[in-house]
């Protein structure tokens, strides 16, 4: 069958080795080069959520005024549907004049922020009363309790929650691509595969998009072990 | 005439506070003083919109901002001196004070919104100002009940008790058998992890256009993070309660209902909270791939194309607070049926 409801293996198999083997990384046509795309404004997303995470995190943790004001709203900024709503984003910012990238990015970075912020406050807390003692026999200041002690102890919070958000960021690219103004990304092609009733196209980009998000979390975990390693700590 | 006078009036109450915050020494964080800021505060941001609202054409001011500004700090004291009362003997204050502050800050957000989106002159298309999202959700209020009845009663209930269900049932089957448990759970974990909002155009091929298909993308959304949570938290039951059930001669039915089922439901909670927002992003973004002419989504991708951006916003409205109170309804169940858990028993 040429547009089968459910394509058998093979069906998918030659269509990926098709458009990933067979044709010029810079081909429109070539899954490679829409990966690519998708890939790039995932980890823009991931470092601005990221980051954005863990100074969210810091601040919680240390202004008590944030910590009873922000933390409520957090939570009740991701029972917003911000993927149902993307379209909407991607078309406003396109209005004055930003297309691309930085959009798609956006989406992400929302989608990230919460888990990093979530993992980091444990994190954070998460010294035991004996050592913030300890620190405090020493005289320590805050900043030295901080990168001496907090930070440390909240690592493994830390990847635990970016593993998490690695994975979502890569789904927040994909819907952020869904609008017809994107014209390349994984989630462009579902998006005309759908149109054309092009089943092999969807499932091949749906594969394609779970292998990125498979390397992606692995990534993240070798990157976990590495600097734990590195930091003498346990693996959790 | 009169008016202009007790406008400057108004506008002087904020300033006066804000000089007797500064000239009195040890100004104290209690419940007076800071019920005292709050309300000069609301005479600032009164004032504010009033201002903001009659300037005409032409963008605010200097000095608008600079009042706005003096009033963002001050809300910023406000927020701090709310929070820094002490209720360590007091829960109930607690409470109170935990539920104020945070309506305070969205209040606050909302000021902020509303003067910057007027003030600064933001084309409505980008940003509706919430006034102007109030009155477009006040307008259409029934057609918005239809979208959330198609969307969010129909498809996204269905789809994740269906989900939720059959998740919890075959992870209970999985505990059982050894096998499954270790070849399944990683792959859970994995598909946990997959963009699996990707199958939504092909369940809409499968199930056609209606709410069964967007019901069957909820399906597979809350399907495996059930999975994984519910074979997770049967897996933590401690050794110390198995030895006093295996000496009680208790059966592997009673062993699940009276002790593992009960210490999994902290992680089966966690499941059902996460699973809440995923089931309605899912539901909604599914309905881009088609869908007939009611529901959340096709209003979204349906009034962005004619530039209806408040409409759009009021959708965004009515899914958040339907999302939000999902979250609440849960959270409510779990603090009944899980208060042993230590998370619970710390407030």
């Amino acid at each position: 069958m040429e547009r089968p409801i459910l394509p058998a293996p093979h069906q998918i198999l030659k269509d990926m080795n098709k458009s990933i083997l067979q044709r010029k990384v810079t081909s429109k046509r070539s899954l490679v080069y829409h990966g690519w795309v998708t890939i790039s404004s995932t980890l823009v997303g991931f470092g601005i959520g990221a980051l954005l995470g863990i100074v969210l995190a810091v601040g919680i943790v240390y202004i008590p005024t944030l910590n009873r004001s922000v933390m409520p709203w957090i939570i009740a900024s991701q029972t917003i549907p911000i993927l149902a709503i993307a379209p909407m984003i991607i078309v406003g910012l396109g209005s004055i004049g930003l297309t691309g990238l930085f959009p798609k990015s956006i989406i992400s970075a929302y989608l990230c922020f919460f888990p990093v912020t979530i993992g980091m406050v444990k994190g954070l807390r998460s010294p035991d009363p004996i050592h913030m003692d300890l620190m405090k026999t020493y005289c320590a200041s805050d900043s030295h309790t901080f990168f001496k002690l907090r930070w440390p102890s909240s690592t493994p919070f830390l990847f635990a929650s970016l593993k998490v958000s690695i994975a979502i960021s890569l789904v927040g690219a994909i819907v952020g691509e869904l609008p017809a103004g994107a014209q390349a990304g994984l989630g462009a092609r579902l998006l005309t595969g759908s149109y054309y009733g092009q089943t092999i196209q969807i499932w091949s980009a749906l594969i394609c998009a779970s292998i990125l998000a498979a390397i992606l979390v692995f990534l993240m975990i070798a990157i976990e072990k590495i600097v734990l390693k590195k930091m003498g700590g346990r693996l959790v | 005439m009169n008016g202009n006078w007790i406008i400057i009036l108004i506008s002087l109450i904020p300033i006066f506070t804000s000089m007797k915050m500064v000239f009195k020494k040890n100004f104290k964080k209690n419940i007076k003083n800071s019920l005292f800021l709050s309300i000069s505060v609301i005479f600032g941001i009164y004032i504010l919109l009033y201002g903001v609202h009659n300037i005409g054409s032409e963008k605010a001011g200097l000095g608008l901002w600079m009042y706005l500004f003096a009033l963002c700090v001050m809300i910023w004291e406000m927020l701090s001196s709310w929070s820094e009362i002490d209720t360590s003997l007091n829960s109930k204050l607690n409470f109170i004070i935990n539920l104020v502050v945070p309506i305070l800050f969205g209040i606050s957000l909302l000021f902020l919104w509303q003067v910057l989106t007027v003030g600064l002159k933001i084309p409505h298309i980008l940003l509706p100002s919430p006034l102007k999202i109030g009155i477009a959700f006040s307008n259409s209020i029934p057609m918005l009940w239809e979208d959330f009845q198609q969307t969010f009663l129909k498809a996204v209930l269905s789809g994740y008790f269906m989900g939720c269900f059959s998740g919890f049932i075959i992870a209970i089957m999985v505990d059982r058998i050894p096998f499954l448990q270790k070849g399944l759970l990683p792959l859970g974990n994995l598909i946990s992890a997959l963009p699996i909002i990707g199958i939504a155009p092909i369940m809409v091929m499968w199930f056609g256009f209606d709410w069964q298909s967007k019901a069957a993308v909820v399906v597979i959304m809350t399907f495996f993070p059930m999975l994984v949570n519910t074979i997770t938290g049967l897996s933590v039951t401690g050794q110390i309660e198995k030895d006093l059930l295996h000496s009680y001669a208790a059966n592997y039915w009673q062993n699940l209902i009276l002790l593992r089922i009960p210490v999994s439901l902290p992680f089966v909670f966690n499941a059902l909270k996460i699973n809440s927002t995923l089931a309605l992003i899912g539901a909604i973004v599914a309905e881009f791939f088609g869908t007939p002419i009611v529901g959340m989504g096709f209003r979204i991708s349906a009034e962005i194309g004619r530039l209806n951006v408040d409409i759009v916003w009021a959708t965004i409205l009515v899914a958040a607070v339907s999302g939000s109170m999902f979250y609440a309804l849960i959270t409510i169940c779990e603090r009944s049926l899980t208060s042993w858990h230590p998370s619970i028993r710390e407030n």
